[in-house]
């Protein structure tokens, strides 16, 4: 049985069904309990579990993150939320310093079960301190995961597994994809595995790597470019620490070409490291150069039309594509 | 409040272990054998002991870069200390993470922290997960008046105070963060006269005085216990070392260390236990002569530990 449910709530459902199951689940952070989540990804939580499972904080992101490699340490399995990512920078501290360190720091004498969902607000006219994508900063972190779901089936399932994995994970969660509606299994457990990509098209021309809300816009080029006699093959990356290069090493192999397109920048960006891999490691496999399709190097604008500029789409990814294969 | 002759006893060894422990660590980096840097506690040792000396095993500490003297008041081994310093294996973190960063958590200490104020943080989680689990078990985080001045001290006890959380706030001030002294960077005389400012209970304290560090604690554990939230206690030491050891200190005034070891808390108490009769010379030679053993034992443990295996980079990243 399944039913066709959106990303949003599908985050709503894999949360209180977790916290069914273990009683050390509890959710905390700015508005995610009476009023239910500033966007409503946590409401009815606080009705089912009560208010000492669903903690309103003060606007303190430090702490929240602070309180969560506590918690963790002592026996509980915190889910906090971060309101836009670009708030993060107030707890990169915790992230950094502390929760991906103290298992390892401490002789392994702790864990550091602990989910934190961070939305990315990319595509709304947000401006320049609410739009952000940093993945890239928490992908180099040892001792942290971070996967980036990009469907309602890869919501749920990332954030079940997620909440189960006994290491801090770090949610990227876009706003602009709450809308998306997918059919879900509703009679059987959804655990899409942290560190393994998705082949969401299969192909032999060019390997596509596309993660987080713009899968929307990969498939969209790839429909384009079958319509223009192409076979690529798109790879959805659904976790990016740890990165799967297995998978990408595995199309790279059949296809030698390979372009990735993600929103956040170019430079320095995760498409910088799996570029650097390819070239380090499958040199002999390629046949082009390993490109990238990524935001410039300045700032997001709130302004639609600069906003636009910004962020990678089909039509560039489209362009490029051609550029490589030839 | 009445302290038993054992209790007063088990103070003062509690004290004399810490401070044995920092002058044997004191020689040996001298001699070069320890890596890393060391940021020792002598003279502080009422603040650590008489916390930590009222605490349940089950209840939880988090210290900071100066923290030896609070893990072993807490009854952490001193072997697999000894061994961290000394960055070996049989460490108490397998030789990974050294003075600043030592944790036992089978003792309720929970790490201390080169990052200052951010144990404030931190302790928040485990004060949570202490009343989620409806025990009545409490966590006490250590930190100087430096620690003040960051946006830790004030969104960890605002946070404990709205979730009434049984978080003991102990505040050591020693006069110097670092090297700027106290009234250059903060701007009242006590820092616990901001506990009201979260609606919370706030005390000044002499910490060179244990039974009044002891009593204090007692009341803030009591009120911790019984579910009330935080307490904040702002004891008044000195520390007879530098910031970090080889600091050559010379941000103190000439006169001022003498001034602070004549209320060294160890001489202080040895002298009371003796006029009321508690302790004997022969008694109080006793307990210093144990603790120098069990110090020595620790040197002699770490020193034949063998160092790690380069292997150990990679362990443990994850769980």
């Amino acid at each position: 049985m399944a039913k066709a449910i959106k990303f949003q709530w599908a985050i709503n459902h894999a949360i209180a069904e977790e916290m069914r199951r273990d009683p050390n689940v509890f959710i905390v952070g700015e508005d995610v309990g009476k009023p239910g989540g500033p966007f409503g990804v946590t409401r009815g939580i606080i009705d089912e579990f009560g208010a000492g499972r669903a903690v309103d904080t003060p606007i303190s992101e430090g702490a929240i993150v602070g309180l969560c490699c506590g918690a963790a340490a002592s026996g509980l399995r915190p889910v906090a939320e971060i309101m836009f990512m670009n708030f993060i920078t107030l707890c990169v501290e915790e992230f950094y310093n502390q929760g991906s360190k103290m298992r390892w720091m401490f002789g392994g004498q702790v864990k550091q079960p602990f989910v934190v969902r961070a939305m990315t607000a990319g595509g709304f006219g947000a401006g320049p301190h609410h739009s952000s994508s940093l993945e890239s900063w928490f992908a180099c972190m040892p001792g942290m995961k971070v996967v980036m779901p990009s469907t309602p089936l890869t919501a749920k399932g990332l954030m079940k597994s997620a909440i189960r994995d006994d290491n801090p994970v770090l949610y990227i969660e876009p706003l602009s994809s709450y809308g998306l509606k997918q059919e879900i299994p509703e009679d059987e457990e959804v655990l899409t595995p942290i560190g393994k990509a998705e082949v969401a098209i299969e192909g032999s021309d060019v390997t596509i790597i596309t993660v987080g809300r713009l899968r929307g816009e990969a498939e969209k080029a790839c429909k384009t470019l079958a319509g223009d006699g192409m076979k690529p093959e798109l790879i959805d990356l659904l976790t990016v620490n740890p990165l799967d290069m297995e998978t990408i090493y595995a199309s790279v192999k059949k296809t030698n070409r390979c372009v990735i397109m993600h929103e956040a920048k170019k430079i320095m960006g995760i498409g910088a490291e799996i570029a650097a891999d390819l070239q380090e490691t499958m040199f002999d496999w390629l046949d082009a150069p390993v490109a990238r399709v990524a935001a410039p190097f300045t700032h997001i604008a709130f302004q639609p039309a600069l906003e636009k500029e910004y962020f990678p789409n089909a039509d560039k990814l489209v362009a490029k594509v051609k550029e490589i294969v030839g | 409040m009445k302290i038993s002759k054992e209790v007063k006893i088990d103070l003062f060894t509690r004290m004399v272990r810490v401070r044995t422990f920092e002058d044997l660590t004191t020689v040996n980096f001298a001699s070069g054998d320890m890596p890393g840097f060391l940021h020792l506690s002598q003279g502080e040792e009422a603040v650590a002991a008489g916390v930590c000396g009222g605490m349940r095993m089950e209840d939880a500490i988090y210290t900071t870069h100066r923290g030896h003297g609070c893990i072993i008041a807490k009854g952490a081994d001193l072997n697999p200390m000894m061994a961290e310093l000394f960055g070996r294996i049989d460490g108490c973190c397998k030789g990974r993470a050294g003075s600043m960063h030592f944790a036992d958590v089978k003792t309720g200490c929970m790490g201390s922290n080169g990052i200052v104020g951010e144990g404030m943080r931190i302790a928040l989680g485990t004060a949570f997960a202490q009343k989620y689990q409806k025990t009545d078990n409490v966590t006490a985080v250590f930190f100087g008046e430096g620690a003040t001045g960051t946006g830790a001290f004030h969104e960890s006890f605002n946070m404990a105070a709205v979730l009434k959380l049984p978080l003991i706030f102990v505040c050591s001030i020693n006069l110097y963060a670092q090297m700027t002294p106290k009234s250059d960077h903060i701007a009242i005389e006590n820092v616990a006269d901001r506990a009201a400012g979260y609606g919370s209970p706030g005390f000044t304290i002499d910490g060179n005085d244990i039974e009044v560090v002891y009593e204090t604690a007692q009341k803030a554990i009591k009120h911790c216990r019984a579910g009330k939230g935080p307490y904040l206690i702002e004891a008044k030491t000195y520390r007879h070392h530098g910031h970090f050891e080889g600091d050559p200190c010379n941000y103190r005034p000439d006169g001022e260390l003498e001034q602070w070891k004549k209320k060294d808390p160890i001489d202080l108490y040895e002298k009371k236990l003796k006029k009321e009769g508690v302790l004997d010379a022969k008694g109080i030679k006793a307990i210093k002569d144990a603790a120098t053993k069990a110090v020595e034992e620790a040197v002699d443990f770490a020193r034949k530990s063998p160092q790690p295996d380069v292997g150990e980079l990679y362990k443990e990243i994850l769980a």
